[in-house]
């Protein structure tokens, strides 16, 4: 318990963020970083989702019993994720379709299950909040920055509020072979890679 | 028969879970190192996913539609799937000893797979009739294993090449991923 509260909230940006350092949550993070928006509105999905699980397991966590705990995050999880499911097709409705299946599967992503066993339900209310809301932006950045780059390469447009903006001129060919699926793969397997590259280099 | 054909087809080549849609990748990587264990939840996802299927369906049929419970969806289908995988695993451990020694481990990590989720989702998405639901079930289940199996011998290989540091591991694990994933994209168009 050395850290410190703002360590607890940066290390989900850096020192442990979630798809590059745990490898958890790759599913979302291949289908969904085709578009810089789409990337980015499911980090914001899971954010919310994320930090609200986190403080309704650390406040709950003296009295779920210890043998059904992992049914019992999961229904935290899963209300918060009908929660999120809800509002985003009444506000943000073309991003709900664009999405689809993806939302309710939130439920099912490794990281919300794994910050709850491991972190909410040990420590207390405003470590787990400051942990969800690290970890969060931590995996939105990771996942805005994949979908950067695919999308860039893939069309040479980066999409903002619905509209794409052209970033080369009528000559770049675009790879489209980036936003399909292969694509994502290898996309974050060099990605990991300049990671451990980066990483290596300042330890 | 001839549309269930192409099902068939389309769901185990195609739309491949694993490789075209994204679904079950953290058992992919994570199960994929040896042989044995690849084969070990490949057998478990075939499975329990037909179940799942069939328990879903019926639920989202005679439960959530009559009593206009759609909303609940997720956390129905989640609560059905945890369930179904425990009662599967306490019913092999008594009446099948074999097959649950087999399966091991993986039988519980399977709740929290997204391909058993997200094809049951996907079944209501399509609005499949019950034997559309069965054969697609089976295949995408079908397909998760082919992809793993195929995936868990490359990766054997790639234990005994010498992989540049900074690709060891994960990062080489994912490239290779993107190369199979590249061999299913030329059967699109096929159906």
């Amino acid at each position: 318990m050395a850290k410190s509260l703002t360590q607890e909230f940066t290390k989900g940006l850096w020192a442990e963020i979630p798809p590059f350092r745990l490898v958890l949550g790759l599913c979302p993070t291949l289908a969904v970083s085709n578009t810089f928006e789409n990337g980015v509105g499911m980090g914001i999905a899971v954010t919310f989702v994320l930090v609200f699980s986190n403080i309704l397991i650390s406040a709950l966590r003296k009295i779920i019993p210890a043998k059904v705990r992992i049914a019992a995050f999961i229904i935290v999880i899963a209300t918060f994720v009908t929660v999120v499911e809800l509002l985003m097709q009444a506000y943000t409705y073309a991003l709900f379709l664009q999405l689809g299946i993806f939302i309710p599967l939130i439920v099912v992503n490794c990281i919300l299950l794994g910050r709850a066993e491991a972190f909410a339900s040990k420590n207390g209310i405003i470590r787990s909040t400051l942990d969800g809301l690290g970890m969060g932006i931590g995996y939105t950045l990771a996942l805005g920055a994949l979908a950067a780059f695919r999308q860039i390469l893939g069309t040479g447009a980066i999409t903002f509020y619905q509209t794409p903006i052209q970033l080369f001129g009528p000559s770049f060919e675009p790879f489209t072979f980036m936003v399909q699926a292969p694509g994502a793969f290898i996309c974050l397997g060099l990605m990991l890679a300049a990671m451990n590259i980066l990483g290596k280099n300042r330890s | 028969m001839g549309d269930l054909v192409v099902l068939v087809i389309s769901c185990i080549l195609i739309k491949n879970i694993l490789l075209a849609q994204y679904l079950g990748n953290c058992p992919f990587l994570g199960t994929s190192k040896k042989m044995e264990t690849a084969v070990g939840m490949a057998m478990a996802v075939v499975f329990v996913l037909v179940l799942a299927g069939i328990i879903t369906w019926v639920v989202e049929r005679f439960v959530l539609i009559p009593f206009d419970l759609t909303y609940l969806r997720t956390i129905a289908f989640i609560l059905v799937i945890a369930a179904l995988v425990q009662f599967v695993e306490m019913f092999l451990k008594k009446s099948i000893p074999a097959l649950y020694t087999g399966l091991g481990i993986f039988l519980p990590l399977i709740t929290t797979n997204c391909a058993v989720l997200g094809v049951c989702l996907i079944n209501i998405k399509e609005e499949y009739n019950f034997l559309e639901m069965l054969v697609v079930s089976f295949s995408y289940a079908a397909g998760f294993g082919l992809a793993l199996v195929l995936f868990a011998g490359v990766r054997e290989r790639i234990l005994l090449a010498r992989t540049p540091q900074p690709f060891q591991d994960t990062a080489i694990g994912l490239v290779t991923a993107g190369m199979l994933s590249l061999t299913f994209f030329a059967f699109k168009g096929w159906v």
